[in-house]
């Protein structure tokens, strides 16, 4: 076996060098009635030829770009990520460290994480990110039990139009320690009711997407001051595509107290929902409250500038049961992709890039609308909005996927009163004449 | 002995990204614009980010360079202990960069994306095989959210039965993620201490556990690299109050084909894909921890599940008991599809990766005993804990080894864990270092030693070969800078 380096010989003098005769006798310190005694049923070994027949056969059976159109967004988005990232990324002094606990020989992850680090700050027009999370929906679910640590509240709110399955994730962390989850209405318009916060000191925190799931984008001027009639009260804002603060002005501009969400559109392949990048931004007066690793500026004994790992007093592997959270191995190499990415855009090209991706989704909603398709909510959105489509179109639904198109996913399963109604989404990655195409079939 | 390993080399400076660059330069190559501007209202839009402008090469030299400045298992052996620093197979990125797998939207329907549920049901069949706990859910992203997810079942089989408990037995030798999990379900941790043999005793088992204890959460083997010998009686007196038997599967590397945890009164456990099955730690994650649980747990398992019926695979939400869901999507698919090749790639061989790693350790803590204080003189299983107990009296402390070793070319094993051993050296060499490198190894150890008695200056003074010296860490919590 071509990662197992041992011959026959180098096996019997290590074993020599022990003191033992066989392999057997290494486990001699296993009770007898511990030891398995049937052997592994497993298949045998494939070769490195076997298996990329086995996994080009797999990867096969799934649908995707290019052969296929999917208008699908909804959590997961598919952008174009430059060649350069790919390769950069199998540098395997990266990929293969672990987590840099010796700063000296982890200086290139330690300053790509403080790049990042900074990036997201600047992205969120907050103070602090940390190194991430595991995905945008435990960020949440973690943004809201640091609310509830700080705080000292057992009560949070949390917007219905939050992604469905973070709202999930949300309920799984905080109903083990036994908290309590109110969630908040929405409004005719795809947003978000906040009329129902009456008295926000009740709560820990009050957490909105925007683009909420809908794509539709929240007042979060409005949202900022109603939460913080009580400034104790934490404002949190989630996102499941932060491409769209290429263009819009970015959460810490509203005073919200934690910005969280998923980073996937950030450089990183969709991979059937992961791994992903929980992205976490605060405000340096929480920042010892924080979950999650952080990446500090300090210098060596020369006075030379480097990187470490700080403030880990928070952590579990100093802290452990009065630890900020339990989160030790998080998304690392994604977060890195996301530093190359944005570094790759630049500023010039964010903007460019969320602006065409806006374009391309107002485009599809004006010819669907055209076409005749309700556009039910009328706040403006990013890349993805909701169409109302005439009874009976889950068949067509169905049959173009035969076409090779994914026009939108149904949203009845989410929310049983919105029949008929589709999540369709378009990024840069799609054509006119994709979305052209798909008129013609909405419509015919 | 030979010439070290470690030598200087030319390592490039490089600034911080945002210290470089030109406005208007772009390394990223913007598609057409086919559609006209749409209007956006402005009282919406902001400036945009303060980010620089770079070309392509630009971005390429800040990172190559960056990564000039890493240690990674490609670079050398990483004898990191409890983290199964082992070898990621190339033939692994291959497979989970195939575009049907990396662009694969994870809300397709069921009958798009046959592949990868095919992929995850098999896994989810081979890691029951490997740790005869046969209800898998592959969703937890991490070992500690594995923990996490594990901790959960516990809490929600006991509320089944109609009686939540409050505690959760942990040994003293535990990972600190264990208690950190353990109390994000609510429970409280009552520490277990670990008898003069460096194992738990049943009798202090019994004497902890009782019917407001959930359960007992052990790693095996324990963080000293030593197989947990009474793990049967201790299941029996756990079970005998009611309480489930967790094991944190970090140390599973050493168990292959070994032991099946099914089988010696294990309930649940989870893995670490990242340690024991070959998947890269990619600098601190992405990782993968799935749970593996008895039968009987299976309704407690996360949603959606992973189900076959009549040869075609779904994912399933009907299952009431189930705690929820602990990630957006399915977990780290990314990562599963790399643990699965490693697993095809193996087959039986996996008892094989197991005697070895366990036999590296064996040798390395033969050959370093007389070097190295060793506190439990015993065989050990994947990895060998020694202290600097002997280089004390030169004042020479294990921080002191570890980065010395960095200038020997290695990187350093795990220091100061567990916490019940005094200046611990945590070495787990893992089943894919050879015989040499072992040997190169032992003998930059055996020199090292020797320095701190005769020049101990160059061990307080290490590292001196890497880019940068020990870095000033009360500084960085001082005054953090976080952000540039």
């Amino acid at each position: 076996m071509r990662y197992l380096p041992h011959t026959d010989e180098e096996i019997s003098e290590m074993l020599a060098a022990i003191g033992l005769k066989s392999l057997d006798e290494l486990f001699t310190s296993i009770p007898e009635d511990c030891r398995r005694t049937d052997p592994l049923d497993l298949p045998e070994p494939l070769t490195e030829w076997e298996l990329n027949r086995h996994m080009d056969a797999l990867a096969a059976e799934m649908a995707v770009a290019p052969g296929y159109k999917i208008f699908l967004g909804a959590g997961s988005y598919h952008h174009h990520i430059p060649e350069a990232i790919r390769q950069l990324l199998l540098r395997s002094e990266f990929y293969t460290a672990y987590t840099p606990y010796q700063p000296e020989i982890s200086q290139g992850t330690l300053q790509a994480i403080y790049e990042y680090q900074t990036f997201v700050t600047r992205l969120l027009g907050m103070e602090v990110a940390n190194a991430s999370m595991y995905d945008g929906a435990s960020a949440l679910a973690e943004a809201l039990l640091m609310a509830i640590r700080v705080t000292k509240r057992k009560k949070v709110a949390v917007s219905r139009l939050i992604h469905p399955f973070y709202r999930k994730v949300v309920e799984t962390y905080l109903k083990a320690p036994g908290f309590e989850i109110v969630e908040l209405p929405s409004r005719e318009d795809g947003t978000t009711d906040l009329s129902s916060i009456d008295h926000p000191e009740k709560y820990a925190g009050i957490a909105i997407q925007s683009p909420n799931f809908f794509g539709c984008i929240e007042d979060l001027r409005s949202f900022g001051g109603k939460i913080h009639e009580d400034p104790k009260t934490f404002f949190v804002v989630a996102f499941t595509e932060p491409l769209a603060y290429g263009l819009l002005k970015p959460p810490g501009a509203y005073g919200a107290d934690i910005v969280c969400g998923e980073g996937q559109s950030l450089g990183i392949p969709q991979s059937f929902g992961g791994p992903g990048l929980g992205m976490f931004a605060t405000k340096m007066k929480y920042v010892r409250n924080m979950p999650g690793r952080l990446v500090g500026q300090t210098v060596d004994k020369d006075g030379k500038r480097g990187f470490v790992l700080t403030l880990a007093t928070r952590e579990q592997h100093i802290r452990r049961e009065r630890a900020t959270s339990n989160i030790c191995s998080n998304e690392g190499l994604c977060a890195l992709a996301t530093a190359m990415y944005l570094s790759s855009l630049g500023e010039t090209g964010l903007r460019e890039l969320a602006s065409l991706n806006h374009d391309k989704a107002e485009y599809l909603k004006g010819a669907l609308a055209r076409a005749g398709v309700k556009i039910p909510f009328s706040a403006p959105t990013f890349n993805e909005f909701v169409a109302e489509f005439p009874d009976g179109f889950q068949e067509k639904h169905a049959r173009l996927m035969e076409k090779k198109i994914v026009a939108g996913l149904a949203l009845a399963p989410f929310y049983p009163e919105l029949k008929n109604h589709y999540l369709l989404c378009a990024t840069e990655t799609i054509t006119k004449d994709e979305i052209d195409a798909l008129i013609r079939e909405v419509a015919s | 002995m030979k010439e070290p390993i470690g030598t200087t080399g030319l390592a490039l400076n490089e600034p911080l990204i945002w210290e470089k660059g030109r406005k208007g330069r772009t390394g990223f190559s913007l598609p057409k614009r086919d559609v006209e501007h749409a209007p956006l209202d402005e009282a919406l839009t902001g400036d945009g980010p303060d980010l620089p402008d770079l070309s392509e090469v630009d971005v390429v030299r800040h990172y190559t360079r960056l990564s000039q400045w890493n240690y990674g298992v490609d670079s050398g052996m990483y004898p990191l202990g409890s983290c199964t620093m082992k070898y990621n197979p190339k033939t692994h990125e291959r497979q989970a960069a195939l575009p049907g797998f990396a662009s694969a939207h994870p809300l397709l329907p069921a009958s798009l994306s046959q592949g990868i549920l095919r992929m995850m049901a098999t896994l989810q069949r081979f890691l029951g095989e490997i740790t005869g706990l046969p209800a898998v859910t592959l969703q937890p992203a991490a070992g500690a959210h594995g923990e996490l997810t594990g901790m959960m079942i516990v809490r929600a089989y006991h509320n089944d039965r109609g009686a939540p408990r409050h505690k959760i037995l942990i040994p003293d030798t535990a990972h600190g993620t264990n208690p950190a999990s353990s109390v994000l379900c609510g429970f409280s941790p009552v520490p277990v201490k670990s008898n003069e043999r460096g194992v738990l005793a049943p009798e202090t088992v019994a004497e902890l556990m009782d019917e407001d204890t959930a359960g007992i959460m052990i790693t095996n083997p324990n963080t000293l690299g030593l197989f947990e010998e009474n793990i049967r009686k201790i299941a029996d007196i756990v079970h005998g109050k009611g309480g489930l038997v967790y094991v944190d599967g970090a140390n599973m590397n050493a168990m292959m084909g070994i032991v099946s945890m099914g089988n010696i009164g294990v309930d649940l456990m989870h893995l670490n894909l990242h340690k024991t099955f070959s998947t890269p730690h990619g600098g601190g994650g992405p990782g993968s921890g799935p749970v593996c649980a008895r039968q009987d747990l299976a309704p407690f398992l996360p949603v959606p599940r992973v189900k076959e019926k009549d040869g075609t695979f779904h994912l399933s939400y009907d299952h009431p008991k189930s705690i929820g869901k602990v990630h957006a999507f399915y977990g780290n698919v990314g990562i599963l599809i790399r643990a699965y090749s490693y697993i095809l790639s193996m087959g039986p061989n996996l008892k094989k990766a197991s005697q070895l790693a366990v036999l590296n350790a064996n040798y390395v803590k033969e050959k370093l005993k007389d070097t190295f204080y060793l506190p439990y003189d015993r065989p050990c299983m994947h990895e060998c804990v020694f202290t600097d107990k002997w280089q004390e009296a030169h004042k020479i402390t294990t921080l002191d080894i570890a980065k010395r070793l960095i200038d020997y070319g290695f990187h350093p094993p795990t220091i100061y864990f567990p916490l019940v051993v005094h200046g611990a050296i945590m070495i787990e060499p893992t089943e894919t270092e050879s015989k040499e490198t072992l040997d190169t190894f032992i003998a930059s150890c055996k020199a090292i030693a020797e320095e701190a008695k005769e020049s101990p200056e160059l061990l307080r003074e290490a590292p001196t070969k890497p880019k940068v010296r020990r870095m000033d860490e009360t500084r960085a919590a001082r005054h953090p800078q976080l952000a540039g």
